[in-house]
């Protein structure tokens, strides 16, 4: 009886407190520019500090995993709070753009990144890019290494290779496959990768881990993935290698698109620009080892060039439809 | 969640493949094992920490409830981090010439995970009800020659069906609705599929996959329904109820120890060395330990607020349609809740969207069915007797409920709250979602860290979260067992 009052009197306490601490934060929803972020605060917190230096002026960021974000910005409709939405793929932004949230960005400032690493309607823009990699452990010869992914579905590499079929990348590969090579080679590489025993993992750390382990021989990744690693330990087993041939190491992007919603459009575009200026491309060139999307800005030096990379002739807005793909990995059994 | 499932009858299509059936069946086949492996542990636990004379009791029961409060992604890693093939336990029997385990992915890797991390779900509504047993009947029993294993079987566990099956079907849902654990163990499940319905955002599809689950449930219901059926449960002798006096261990005390030990050594020595390891390799990380007091402030509000609400509130879950219908807020991935309750925030109450009352509002509906079980079942335990005595004595119904009712059910009450107080520390998707900008708790700081690519980088919050969930638990386990 007495623990059943004590409890009840704690929580009426409690509970009055919140609410007053609740109430008094209501109000000032929309006096500070606020971002929803599918990347991770350690990798974007000091590119929004440039901005916030360059402004003046705080911002607010909500932090969560692309996809997630994506579906509550889809909710939220015309009341969301968020003033910009910075994805982790092209997907997630071209999700919201068919939701018909986002804003025609300036000429100007899509300009300053190449066309095919922006949407086509103009309504958000890549900021830095990944490639789609081979990672190998230290049990594979350079010379064993294959020119494309899609001769892992050859009998050499029979249960040696892991991947995510679960992940966006991944899916948007099979995308740009299908684009550019045509559903019956897709659906022939799908089909072979499954037969060839290839391991199922839920994300490219854990398939990193594994081939570190040497549970797997090779995986295929985003380059970054390896880069964080042995920035951490320089003698981390796992090494990149760049296929050429086919799609080669297809490059996505990460980027960032203005709500329609907004009232705040004008610092939403400021905060646009600058994500594209010089400090912040050379930060995430430097500590990512991102692509920078912007002409004039080196990546880093390990890298192969942006440039050499195979670009083939697809719409990365397109990898966000994703429908046909998901169906034809069901149907292939890849998922 | 209704309503964005109705939208489009073309979801039905992605419902009804036979594929997403398999994924369901394997999905009941894990769940049911995890519920049958977290029982068979769970009935033990309960007994010896309740009934028996084992040392340090309740420090027992509070170390063996705690791993409840790891998010089971974590745990699963830990496990995989010690277990796989070339794993923590392959490196240390090196030496004996072993030099590759047999890979624990799969079904096997995600039963013992679940199981180790679900096991509490009974146990802790499952002390409650073994405290309230009245000891008169077991005596009888033995009086009349039967032996005491048989008294367990034939009087006790039949009492404590409700108890292990409301239990049970916590454990149930939990399996079904987890993405965590089973995504890292490699076994493909049902919440697979609504990950990837959302991913590629298609929410109509994941909507209607979410009412598969719902549908599992109400069957999963049903079951439990008839366990616990319309037997007569409380007690029907005249006085008042007395404690058992503890069963003597005798020269089973040293064994009893050893299966405590055992079951702690696993769910909570082992992770928390992993932890520790993983701190230790990673301190340069930055430790800032304000902004940790502050996340552990915030997880521990946050937390608090929610059990208060439903011990404020306990009263109104009388009802059985509520008490269905509650249960589909578990039921349900996190994230499915937490978008389920965008909606309505941004539709039906923006002022609150986003702020802290809105987390706790989510937060309650997520975690109410945790509460309903155990005060559920203490219900039942409270002799109609007792309430129609106090009536015909002219007390009115409230004041019966107050001075009789409430002090019996006390400690279903407070089971139910450490259920929810363990779920509502390490709440994850509402949390990112629904709570205001900046506010910050040891769960988001694990997703933060251990989205940079590095597991080990979760291990200090995840740590931290253990310790600060320890002297609340203690406390209220302490409780239920000297409550009458």
């Amino acid at each position: 009886m007495t623990a059943a009052r004590a409890v009840r009197a704690t929580a009426l306490a409690t509970l009055a407190a919140i609410l007053a601490v609740a109430g008094s934060g209501c109000g000032g929803g929309d006096d500070e520019l606020t971002i929803y972020s599918g990347r991770i605060q350690g990798l974007i917190a000091p590119a929004i500090k440039l901005y916030e230096k360059d402004s003046g002026e705080a911002v607010k960021v909500r932090y969560g995993d692309s996809p997630s974000l994506a579906a509550t910005l889809v909710e939220e409709g015309k009341n969301s709070r968020a003033d910009l939405f910075y994805a982790q793929d092209a997907g997630s932004l071209d999700a919201i753009e068919k939701a018909g949230n986002l804003e025609p960005l300036p000429q100007d400032v899509l300009n300053l990144v190449p066309a095919r690493f922006r949407s086509r309607d103009g309504r958000w823009v890549g900021v830095t890019g990944r490639s789609r990699i081979i990672a190998y452990g230290e049990k594979v010869g350079r010379d064993e290494l294959p020119d494309s992914p899609l001769e892992l579905a050859e009998a050499k590499w029979r249960g040696r290779v892991g991947w995510a079929p679960t992940n966006a990348s991944l899916q948007g590969y099979v995308t740009a496959l299908r684009l550019v090579q045509g559903e019956d080679v897709a659906r022939r590489w799908l089909t072979g990768m499954v037969a060839n025993k290839t391991q199922v993992f839920d994300g490219n750390v854990p398939i990193r881990d594994a081939i570190a382990k040497g549970e797997i021989d090779l995986g295929l990744m985003n380059h970054y993935y390896v880069a964080e690693a042995v920035a951490k330990d320089p003698d981390y087993p796992v090494m990149v290698h760049f296929p050429t041939k086919d799609l080669g190491s297809l490059v996505n992007v990460a980027g960032v698109g203005v709500l329609a919603s907004s009232s705040r459009k004008t610092e939403a575009i400021e905060f646009v620009r600058t994500m594209l200026k010089r400090p912040a491309q050379q930060y995430f060139a430097n500590s990512s080892k991102e692509y920078p999307l912007v002409a004039g800005i080196e990546s880093a030096k390990e890298l192969t060039p942006l440039e050499e990379i195979p670009s083939p002739k697809i719409d990365l807005a397109s990898l966000g439809d994703l429908k046909g793909t998901l169906e034809l990995m069901r149907e292939t059994g890849a998922l | 969640m209704v309503v964005v499932a109705a939208e489009s009858a073309t979801a039905a299509e992605a419902v009804l493949t036979s594929r997403s059936l398999g994924l369901v069946l394997r999905s009941v086949g894990l769940a049911a094992a995890v519920t049958a492996g977290a029982i068979a542990l769970a009935v033990p636990l309960a007994w010896l920490t309740v009934r028996s004379d084992l040392p340090g009791r309740r420090t027992w029961a509070t170390l063996a409830t705690l791993p409840l409060v790891m998010p089971s992604y974590i745990v699963a890693y830990v496990f995989v981090t010690v277990l796989r093939p070339r794993g923590l336990l392959a490196e240390a029997l090196a030496p004996f010439g072993v030099q590759e385990l047999p890979p624990i992915y799969g079904f096997l890797g995600a039963w013992l995970v679940l199981t180790l991390c679900t096991y509490p779900l009974v146990l802790i509504p499952l002390r409650a009800a073994l405290r309230r047993l009245d000891p008169a009947l077991e005596e009888a029993a033995r009086v009349m020659g039967r032996k005491p294993l048989e008294v367990f079987r034939t009087v006790v566990l039949p009492q404590l069906a409700p108890a292990i099956g409301g239990g049970g079907v916590l454990v149930a849902l939990y399996v079904l609705s987890d993405f965590g654990a089973v995504a890292i163990l490699r076994f493909d499940s049902f919440t697979r599929e609504i990950y990837i319905a959302f991913q590629s955002a298609q929410r109509t599809e994941a909507a209607a996959l979410g009412m598969v689950l719902v549908v599992v449930m109400l069957a999963l219901f049903a079951l439990y329904a008839r366990v616990r059926g319309a037997r007569a449960l409380h007690r029907s002798s005249p006085g008042s109820q007395r404690p058992a006096a503890p069963a003597r261990l005798g020269g089973w005390r040293w064994p009893a120890l050893g299966f405590c030990s055992g079951v702690v050594a696993i769910t909570l020595v082992l992770p928390i060395a992993v932890l520790v390891y993983w701190a230790s390799k990673d301190v340069a990380s930055g430790l800032d330990a304000a902004a940790i007091a502050a996340n552990a402030g915030n997880s521990l509000l946050a937390a608090a607020v929610v059990v208060a609400v439903l011990a404020v509130r306990f009263p109104g879950y009388a009802t059985r349609a509520i008490e269905r219908v509650g249960y589909a807020g578990y039921a349900l991935p996190g994230i499915v809740v937490a978008l389920a309750l965008v909606f309505f925030g941004t539709r039906v109450a923006l002022p609150l969207y986003q702020t802290l009352a809105m987390l706790v509002f989510a937060l309650t509906i997520h975690y109410l069915p945790l509460a309903v079980g155990p005060v559920g079942t203490a219900l039942l335990q409270v002799p109609p007797r007792l309430e129609e005595a106090a009536r015909g004595l002219g007390r009115s119904p409230l004041q019966v409920f107050r001075t009789i009712t409430r002090p019996l059910v006390t400690s279903g009450v407070l089971a139910g709250a450490a259920l929810v107080f363990l779920h509502a520390l390490k709440e994850l998707p509402a949390t990112l979602l629904l709570a205001p900008i900046g506010f910050e708790t040891l769960a988001t700081d694990i997703f933060r860290q251990t989205t940079t690519g590095f597991f080990e980088a979760g291990a200090i919050p995840a740590l931290i979260l253990l310790l600060i969930a320890a002297p609340p638990l203690y406390l209220l386990n302490e409780k239920s067992v000297s409550a009458p």
